[in-house]
């Protein structure tokens, strides 16, 4: 404790505000008085945002359509149940109609249900270090893929473990069947995964002047894969390797066991998309691939527009509007409670 | 211990041998017999060297041993068996090397905390180690100056005045006349007064320098042990002769030398085996109960994550096992790429989630605890109310880990003496030969300072303390004139705050204040001593034989003879300030004037002596005195002045020293030569006098007969010292020394000498013997081992020649010195002693002469006084003689010598050699000691009676004196019964306990009604259990059950009996429903007892508050021990957990801290345990959307750090800082303590409440954020960070409803709190893509704040997760309130109000705050006791006596003990006015009124006594 102070009261401890455990408080009351002004004020709050927010999502849009076994797809689910057929294409379309015209961006999702992509094995399953670009690690993969390190050759896998390996590899085609004809709907299928993890988080390794075939020599593709990993946009060569945007959506491990993951946006530069999305009926091509049959899962693909908070998910406005009627209610029966009972409580303090 | 271990199996075989030898014994040989201290020949060699060595660690061994002494800590194993689990990749669940984290940051914090500690012990070993001493060195023939560390047993150290002792050491030679060594154990006990020790008899005769090459003796003694208080052995020298040694002889490692200038010692014991070593102990450690409670919640928190695990594991193994045989692309098969069974993988999975889970288990819990504890140990130690600035000492908490228990106690047991008075002993009054003297004047005087101490409470600054503070630390010349002024000022300013400052002043005297110095004596007593006194001169002048002195004159006389020497006082003198102790820093040794040095320390002392006083040194001593004094190196004067305490026969006339000195050293020996032949007898068997032949023959010139020694040192005292002085042939010399001082010298009145002579005494009630008899011009001025010097009225100095000392113990209770009385030349024995012990021991009076009839009225007389006297609450002691004619001494001198020589049983043989002196006394009289009741008291014990807080007293006093201070200070209460039980017999008690309970039920069982409706006791209580206490009434305690309106007064005698196994229960049963328990007589054993049988049978927590040795025990079986570091030195502060400098500070310990910590810490760990679940189980609730895999969205960074980072501090400043009710409040309001007392702030359910609330609030801080995310393209991290924000502002807002007082601190770590998570959160985002893979949230956390979602969340998730327990926390503070809340609001109130209301009445506070019954009840109490504050001033102002004197009617006159009924005057309405006699004796049909039970007198009050048996013969313990 310090030096000792010479002199009779050397002992005698600071009479400091802090030590003497004097320091200026604010002490609330958690007593009627106090507590119903907030509780008033907070239900207050509530009911506005959750009125609020309720408006909002009202005026979004949102169209699922489960396509598993849906239309002309029931055949290639039927194909996709054998293992033994995974290399045969299948393809399949599925019809679906808009009432009412989709205004502003609109989003294109596929939706997967009963996919567990946040098992913890699962998710642990991949190497960070390769999809960054790391050389050593492309040929010699981290122990957390195992056992989706090596092919059957024995070549390491590129990208390896089992998040990649199971990569959704059905693909969409969206048609307008406007009166006219049908017309293609232009999906911007870049640009849909986050800006950090297309260029900072994957990367293809450095390749010089090499080719991206040339970089991932002497690497096998996984073992589901009917492409390599540096072919999988036959469309355009630099959404290729590592920092193609379909793999790094996919990479994004989903929270829940129903997903969905984004496939692409609309491009609205040309009419009739300029506004968004028309009524009528559309029509979706679907390469059918990926099998889901043998953990009951289901397919789905999504048109959305969103809000400033997210997609059309009606739950936040409802809890709010519920949460600011419990404490309405809550803070009415206190009142009551303390205008019946409450009269002694304040009796005692005079 | 580190012991030399030769490597040599020879050595190792020899030094088996030895081992076996030495089983029972050491041996000790000199080291310089051989070569090398440590050299294969010296026999000494196996013991231990003087280097010590407290640390725990060395460089090599610390982390190991560390970390082996932290792995006894249960759950420090427990998370390193997690961290390690997850390296094992089938279960890991996080990075290994991140898991490990946490267990090495508490790991470390707690080995950085031990090896600093450590590193301090070592540095002050280092320290002590390498203090010099002066050690003989065989080739230098020297004293050469080694280092501490490297003295050996064996070897011959010399030791200067003011040096502490490297080791134990036995006295061989002592540079003073009498081969004394005086030291100052104060580091040792605490006991502030000089020891003397003697040189071993064999070694005393040596008149010349000890010389350790002639020295050739063997010692032989005990094996080391930590016995203070014993040492036994002998030394066998070459001629075969031996030599017992004492403890006498033995001076202690870490003593110091004082008043003895230069001693030489062999050391016996060194290093970690010397006495003082051996007795230190590490600190205590304790569970707080508490604690306890909170590992019974630990483990169901255990219990509870096995299940969720359990839980997890089966889920998984379910989920698993739907799939079949068809693995799903996402089931990640084993790193083998084998299928696992949905069996093994469950297995592996229960492994994993203990390891996910392992939050629940709060690692940090532990660790924030002891912080919250140092830091609240800390706000204990600095609080200004808790320092007194009398003794400069603030409460002291020696354990550190049972502070919340002072907030929980239900019991205090307290000691009487020095705990509740003050044990400064003032003299009060006395009877002399059946006469008493009432000291009125002096009762007077005592009540002045009272009235000074409250009249200077409302002017503190008045004037006049300057000149006597100035008076104590000045030069006597300067006292001289000083003095007169002071005294007479003294009456003016003399109150008790000054006393006080006073003895802060002389702060290392004892019991020294003014109060109990200056004593006014009686007048009809001093004419009678003055009376005496020239009686006595007269009848010397003309050689008249003492004899004829009219007996009661004898008596007066032999009564203050008795309290002057029949004590163990040790006399200093003043100019020798025992402040200047702080010159002796190591390294500061004071520098002996090597000339004095040199001169004083040659023993051959008569050549030296007349050099010394050669002109130039006296000279220079004594012509510029006074500048002298205060200039010249202290020590110098030190050691001069010391050498005059020593010899105090001389010490009036202190300021000639030197001259003196030399006249004084030639006085001694010439005392030592007596010629008489029955003194020649006597010399062969007196140990103490084995010297005096060789010394009658080296200074035969100076042989003079003792007759003439004593008419000198009688003229010598008186003024005119010159005549005598002339003699020793140094005329010129003191004509010197005296010039420049004579008019000093004429004027000044020899009692102002006098009054400068200190006495050092062991008990302070000798210490007040001594004052008084000095106020009748009786006053010790000298005591030596072998001789005391007392000065008496007209009759001068005289010498007793002391021939033995029969100590104080406490199974005899009483001291006696054996002397020589100079005047009658008879063998007189001395006894002083508790009025029990000694009134047996009275020679019973032959009624047939007058004499006889005389000595029968005295008896009588004086036990009627003893009576008086202790009705008062005075401590009475006896003091008797006994003359021993010649033959019947030596008889017993034999058979006492025997007994000391003895070896085997020393101690029993010489307690019967006492009880065989001390018969057939002849009584002289008794004095009354009052013992003031400290500051206070009355008001703490009023108040914390109120907090519900049952006390017992426990002292060894006897019953009445007991009674009475119980009395004073409230414990009792005059309107209420006393039950006092005295049995003599084992059947006796019994019944009595069984009349007792007949008698409580059957008065209670009709009153109850009337007390309170809501208590139904006693209904089933049967004789033999104990109370059980009726379902408590909705919030009514399950305290102690009904605790009535009665007192229980018990007798050390019958305790012992009802202590006993078969009775404990009823006495129990008794005790619990009375208000308050005094057991007297009690021995320290009982007291350790009575508390244990209290612990455990009624599982309450139990506080023992002491002060002397004698509380040790019960203070360490209490739960909390606390000691008064007050004037019984230190053993009670070393045993306690918490030392306080006086009994009021305990309101505030208890009251204010104990509720604050208890309340605090109780909150704390609930809140911990809440958090820790509430965070765990998101991450369960989690596991139903993962398919039970062990997966969760909150980063394993968050998850490991989140506990021990970013929720951790506001915790521990609310745990450290939260004030639920201001200590303003809680003081005005003991009835809050109730509160920690019924643990109502941690009750087993509010866990499981918490738990509740726990995972409701994560349910909702996890399905909020599920649904609004739900269906959406989030991913897992990007989910889960925002669940860790809101988990984090829902657990802070949590803390924020449950702190109550928002001080900046909190403010500023809740928001630390919050920027901590996020900034860390940010940078972890941002800082690296690839490094914390598996996880990797990569720039997540970035993202979300761009999300207004997440702000959506932050203000509905907390809000809705935090509704119920707000809502109930404000319908508990409106609807029904506890009275805790009740105190949180009225210290909302302006101050004056809540006076208003505080001041209006106990009672209606206690109204509302609950049906408790003791409220209401106790309301009444407080209504008389506490609130009305003038009349607790006026109370005190008038004290004690006027208390006493009020309550207590006057006594009757019978002698007999018990028979006086101390009723209190009419009891007001607060009994049972229904309640008739008649309607309780039917009830209780044993009793019958020739049982003892007396019937109160009238029908208002009721007082029943209950005593058995014929003779109840008080016995008093005297130092309790």
């Amino acid at each position: 404790m310090g030096k000792v102070k010479p002199g009779p009261l050397s002992r005698r401890p600071d009479n400091s505000a802090f030590k003497q455990q004097r320091l200026p408080a604010w002490s609330p009351m958690l007593t009627a008085n106090t507590v119903l002004p907030f509780f008033y004020f907070m239900a207050l709050i509530c009911m506005l945002l959750g009125v609020w927010l309720l408006l909002t999502v009202q005026s979004t849009q949102e169209l699922k359509l489960d396509y598993t076994e849906a239309g002309t797809c029931d055949i290639c689910f039927e194909k996709r149940k054998n293992v033994s057929n995974a290399d045969q294409p299948c393809s399949c379309t599925v019809v679906l109609s808009i009432k009412k015209a989709f205004k502003g961006d609109v989003f294109f999702y596929y939706g997967l249900q009963n996919f567990h992509q946040n098992l913890r094995r699962y998710m642990d399953s991949r190497d960070d270090a390769q999809m960054v670009g790391r050389k050593n690690n492309l040929k010699s993969p981290s122990t957390y893929c195992l056992p989706f390190d090596k092919d059957k050759n024995g070549l390491p896998v590129a990208p390896c473990g089992a998040v990649a390996n199971s990569i959704f590899n059905d693909s969409f085609t969206l048609r307008y069947m406007a009166p006219s004809g049908s017309v293609l709907v232009p999906l911007l299928r870049k640009g849909i995964s986050w800006y950090t993890d297309k260029n900072i988080k994957y990367r293809n390794p450095s390749n010089g002047n090499m080719t991206l075939p040339q970089v991932f020599e002497g690497t096998g593709r996984p073992l589901y894969w009917q492409k390599p990993v540096y072919d999988l946009d036959p469309h355009d060569a630099t959404n290729n390797g590592f920092i193609n945007d379909d793999l790094i959506v996919w990479m994004r491990e989903a929270a829940f066991p129903n997903f969905k993951k984004l496939y692409g946006v609309l491009y609205r530069a040309n009419k009739p998309f300029v506004n968004g999305l028309p009524a009528g009926n559309y029509s979706v091509d679907i390469s059918y691939n990926f099998p889901v049959k043998y953990f009951q899962g289901r397919k789905e693909v999504v048109l959305t527009t969103l809000t400033w908070f997210g997609g059309q998910n009606h739950f936040l406005p409802i809890a709010y509007l519920v949460t600011s009627c419990l404490i309405l209610l809550i803070a009415v029966i206190l009142t009551v409670a303390w205008c019946k009972f409450g009269k002694s409580g304040r009796n005692m303090e005079e | 211990m580190a012991r030399d271990s030769e490597e040599d199996p020879k050595a190792a075989k020899r030094q088996r041998k030895r081992k076996q030898k030495e089983n029972k014994t050491r041996t000790v040989h000199a080291n310089i017999l051989y070569d090398h201290a440590k050299g294969e020949e010296n026999p000494n060699r196996h013991y231990a060297n003087n280097k010590i060595k407290t640390t725990k660690y060395t460089v090599l061994s610390f982390l190991p041993k560390n970390l082996f002494e932290q792995f006894h800590r249960f759950a420090n194993v427990y998370f390193v068996f997690i961290a390690l689990l997850n390296f094992v990749p089938v279960v890991n669940a996080f990075q290994p090397e991140l898991a490990l984290a946490p267990v090495v940051f508490i790991l470390s914090v707690t080995a950085i905390k031990d090896l600093w500690e450590d590193y301090r012990r070592h540095r002050s070993d280092n320290e002590i180690n390498h203090m010099d001493c002066l050690v003989y060195c065989r080739v230098e023939r020297r004293y050469v100056e080694k280092f501490w560390k490297e003295v050996r047993v064996g070897d011959f150290i010399r030791l200067r005045c003011n040096e502490i002792l490297p080791a134990d050491v036995l006295l061989l030679s002592s540079s003073d006349p009498d081969r004394l060594c005086h030291i100052e154990t104060a580091t040792l006990d605490g006991e502030t007064n000089l020891k003397q020790r003697q040189v071993v008899r064999s070694f005393l005769d040596l008149d010349c320098d000890f010389d350790p090459l002639k020295y050739n003796g063997i010692i032989e003694c005990e094996k080391p042990n930590n016995d203070l208080n014993r040492f036994r052995g002998y030394i066998v020298h070459r001629s075969g002769r031996r030599d017992a040694l004492y403890k006498e002889n033995l001076l202690l490692r870490g003593c110091t030398i004082r008043n003895t200038e230069d001693a030489v010692g062999i050391i016996i014991y060194a290093g970690h085996e010397t006495k003082a070593m051996l007795n230190n102990n590490g600190p205590r450690y304790k569970r707080s109960k508490l604690e306890r409670q909170m590992n019974v919640d630990v483990f169901w928190c255990v219990i509870i994550l096995l299940v969720m695990c359990l839980f997890t594991a089966v889920g998984h193994g379910l989920w698993m096992f739907q799939y079949g045989d068809k693995r799903p692309v996402f089931d990640v098969l084993s790193p083998e790429g084998t299928d696992l069974s949905p069996v093994m993988s469950a297995i592996y999975l229960f492994l994993t989630m203990i390891i996910v889970f392992q939050v629940l288990i709060p690692i940090s819990l532990f660790v924030s605890i002891e912080i919250v504890k140092i830091c609240q140990v800390f706000f204990i130690h600095q609080d200004l109310d808790l320092y007194d600035e009398e003794t400069d000492s603030n409460l002291q908490c020696r354990a550190l880990n049972i502070t919340e228990d002072l907030g929980q106690m239900q019991y205090i047991f307290s000691d009487k003496t020095g705990t509740l008075t003050e044990n400064k002993m003032v003299f009060r009054r006395c009877t002399v030969a059946g006469v008493e003297y009432s000291h009125d004047a002096n009762a007077k005087r005592l009540a002045m300072y009272q009235e000074m101490d409250s009249e200077e409470e409302e002017c503190p600054s008045r004037g006049g303390t300057l000149p006597r503070r100035d008076s104590v630390g000045s030069h006597q010349s300067a006292k001289v004139v000083l003095r007169s002024q002071s005294t007479k000022s003294h009456r003016r300013t003399g109150s008790r705050a000054e006393a006080k400052r006073a003895s802060i002043l002389s702060k290392h005297t004892a019991f020294s204040s003014p109060m109990e110095k200056d004593i006014t004596p009686d007048p009809q007593l001093l004419d009678k001593v003055n009376e005496c006194g020239s009686q006595m001169d007269f009848m010397r002048f003309h050689s008249q034989p003492m004899s004829q002195l009219p007996s009661d004159l004898a008596d007066v006389l032999d009564f203050f003879v008795a309290l002057t020497i029949c004590n163990t006082v040790v006399v200093s003198s003043p100019n020798q300030p025992r402040q200047k102790q702080q010159l002796l820093q190591p390294g500061h040794q004071p520098l002996l004037h090597p000339r004095l040095l040199s001169v004083l320390s040659s023993p051959s002392a008569e050549s030296t002596l007349t050099k010394l006083d050669e002109e130039q040194n006296l000279q220079q001593a004594f012509s510029p005195v006074p500048p002298q004094y205060d200039g010249r190196p202290l020590s110098a004067a030190e050691g001069e002045l010391r050498y005059e305490a020593e010899s105090p026969d001389e010490a009036a006339l202190v300021y000639a020293a030197r001259a003196y000195k030399c006249s004084l050293v030639r006085m001694r020996f010439e005392l030592k030569s007596p010629v008489k032949t029955i003194e020649d007898f006597i010399k062969r068997f007196t140990p103490s006098r084995l010297t005096s032949g060789s010394n009658s023959s080296s200074s035969s010139s100076l042989v003079t007969n003792r007759s003439f020694t004593r008419g000198c040192s009688s003229v010598l005292s008186s003024p005119s010292a010159e005549s005598t002085l002339t003699k020793l042939d140094e005329e010129q010399n003191l004509q010197q020394a005296f010039s420049p001082v004579p008019p000093q010298y004429d004027g000044r009145p020899l009692s102002a000498v006098e009054g400068e002579l200190r006495y050092e005494a062991e008990s302070p009630d000798e210490a007040a013997l001594v004052y008084a008899a000095r106020a009748y011009k009786c006053s010790l001025v000298g005591r030596l081992p072998d001789q005391v010097t007392v000065e008496l009225p007209h009759l001068g100095k005289l010498s007793f020649e002391l021939l033995h000392t029969l100590g104080f113990d406490s199974t005899r209770k009483r001291m006696s010195v054996v002397v020589r009385h100079p005047l009658t030349d008879q063998i007189t024995v001395y006894t002083k002693g508790a009025d029990s012990a000694i009134m047996e021991l009275i020679r019973p009076p032959d009624t047939g002469n007058s004499k006889g009839k005389r000595h029968k009225k005295i008896l009588s007389r004086t036990q009627h006084f003893l009576n008086l006297y202790a009705a008062d609450g005075l401590r009475t002691l006896c003091i008797a003689k006994k003359v021993l004619s010649k033959e019947q001494y030596a008889c017993w001198l034999q058979r006492h010598l025997e007994a000391e020589t003895a070896i085997q049983g020393r101690e029993e043989l010489l307690f019967e050699s006492a009880l065989r002196l001390e018969t057939n006394l002849q009584l002289l009289g008794a004095t009354g000691i009052e013992d003031r009741l400290q500051d206070g008291v009355p008001e703490t014990i009023a108040s914390l009676r109120q907090a519900g807080l049952q006390i017992w007293v426990l002292t060894g006093d006897k019953q009445e004196t007991a009674v009475n201070i119980a009395y004073a200070c409230k414990l009792l209460d005059p309107e209420e019964e006393i039950l006092t039980l005295n049995a003599d017999s084992q059947e006796a008690c019994a019944v009595l306990l069984e009349e007792s309970l007949h008698y409580i039920q059957a008065k209670f069982l009709c009153s109850s009604s009337e007390h309170t409706t809501t208590k139904s006791y006693h209904s089933n209580v049967s004789p033999f259990g104990i109370y059980t206490p009726p379902p408590p009434p909705s919030s009514c305690p399950p305290a102690p059950p009904a605790v009535h309106q009665l007192g229980l007064v018990i007798d050390g005698r019958t305790l012992a009996y009802a202590l006993d196994r078969s009775l404990e229960d009823k006495f129990l049963a008794v005790a619990q429903s009375c208000r308050s328990v005094l057991c007297c007589r009690s021995t320290p054993l009982q007291k350790s007892m009575v508390v244990k049988l209290v612990r455990n049978k009624l599982k309450v927590m139990t506080l023992a508050i002491g002060d002397g040795a004698n509380d040790v025990s019960m203070i360490q079986v209490a739960d909390v021990g606390v000691g008064i570091s007050g004037q019984e030195g230190m053993q009670a502060v070393m045993a306690s957990d918490f030392a306080l400098p006086r009994f009021r500070y305990l309101q505030k310990l208890l009251l204010v801290h104990g509720h604050w910590c208890y309340s605090r810490l109780a909150n704390m760990i609930l809140y911990f345990f809440y958090k820790n679940a509430m965070f765990v189980a998101l991450i369960f609730w989690y596991q139903f959307y993962c398919g039970f895999s062990g997966s969760s969205m909150i980063d394993q960074w968050y998850l490991i750090f989140f506990n021990l980072m970013f929720s951790a501090f506001p915790q521990l400043i609310t745990g450290t800082l939260d004030k639920d009710v201001s200590a303003e409040t809680l003081q005005q309001l003991p009835q809050l303590y109730t509160n920690g007392q019924n643990s109502e702030e941690y009750k087993p359910y509010m866990f499981w409440m918490n738990m509740i609330d726990a995972f409701y609030q994560s349910l909702v801080c996890f399905f909020i954020p599920y649904f609004a995310y739900a269906d959406s393209d989030v991913d897992l991290f990007t989910w889960g960070t925002p669940i860790t924000s809101l988990a984090l502002f829902t657990i802070l807002v949590h803390l924020g409803i449950e702190t109550k007082t928002w001080t900046r601190m909190n403010w500023l770590c809740i928001s630390f709190s919050v920027s901590l998570f996020f900034t860390v959160a940010l940078c972890y985002n941002a800082y690296c893509p690839t490094c914390f893979s598996p996880s990797n949230p990569y720039w997540s956390m970035q993202r979300l704040l761009q999300d207004p979602l997440f702000y959506l969340l932050c203000v509905i998730t907390p809000a809705a997760a935090l509704l119920p327990r707000y809502f109930y926390r404000a319908c508990q503070g409106t609807l029904f309130p506890s009275p805790v809340q009740v105190g949180r609001q009225l210290d909302k109130l302006p101050a004056e109000t809540r006076r208003n209301i505080l001041s209006l009445s106990g009672v209606k506070m206690g109204l509302p705050l609950g049906p408790k019954p003791h409220f209401l009840s106790l309301g009444k109490t407080s209504f008389k006791g506490c609130n009305k504050k003038q009349q607790q001033q006026q109370q005190q102002r008038r004290g004690l006596q006027t208390d006493s004197d009020k309550e207590l009617p006057s006594a009757d006159k019978d002698t007999l003990p018990y028979t006086k009924d101390a009723a209190p005057p009419a009891s007001k309405d607060c009994l049972d006015q229904t309640l008739d006699a008649s309607s309780w004796i039917t009830s209780t049909p044993l009793l019958s009124p020739s049982d003892g039970v007396q019937f109160p007198p009238d029908g208002d009050s009721f007082c029943v006594k209950y005593s058995r048996g014929s003779e109840d013969r008080l016995k008093s313990d005297q130092s309790s």
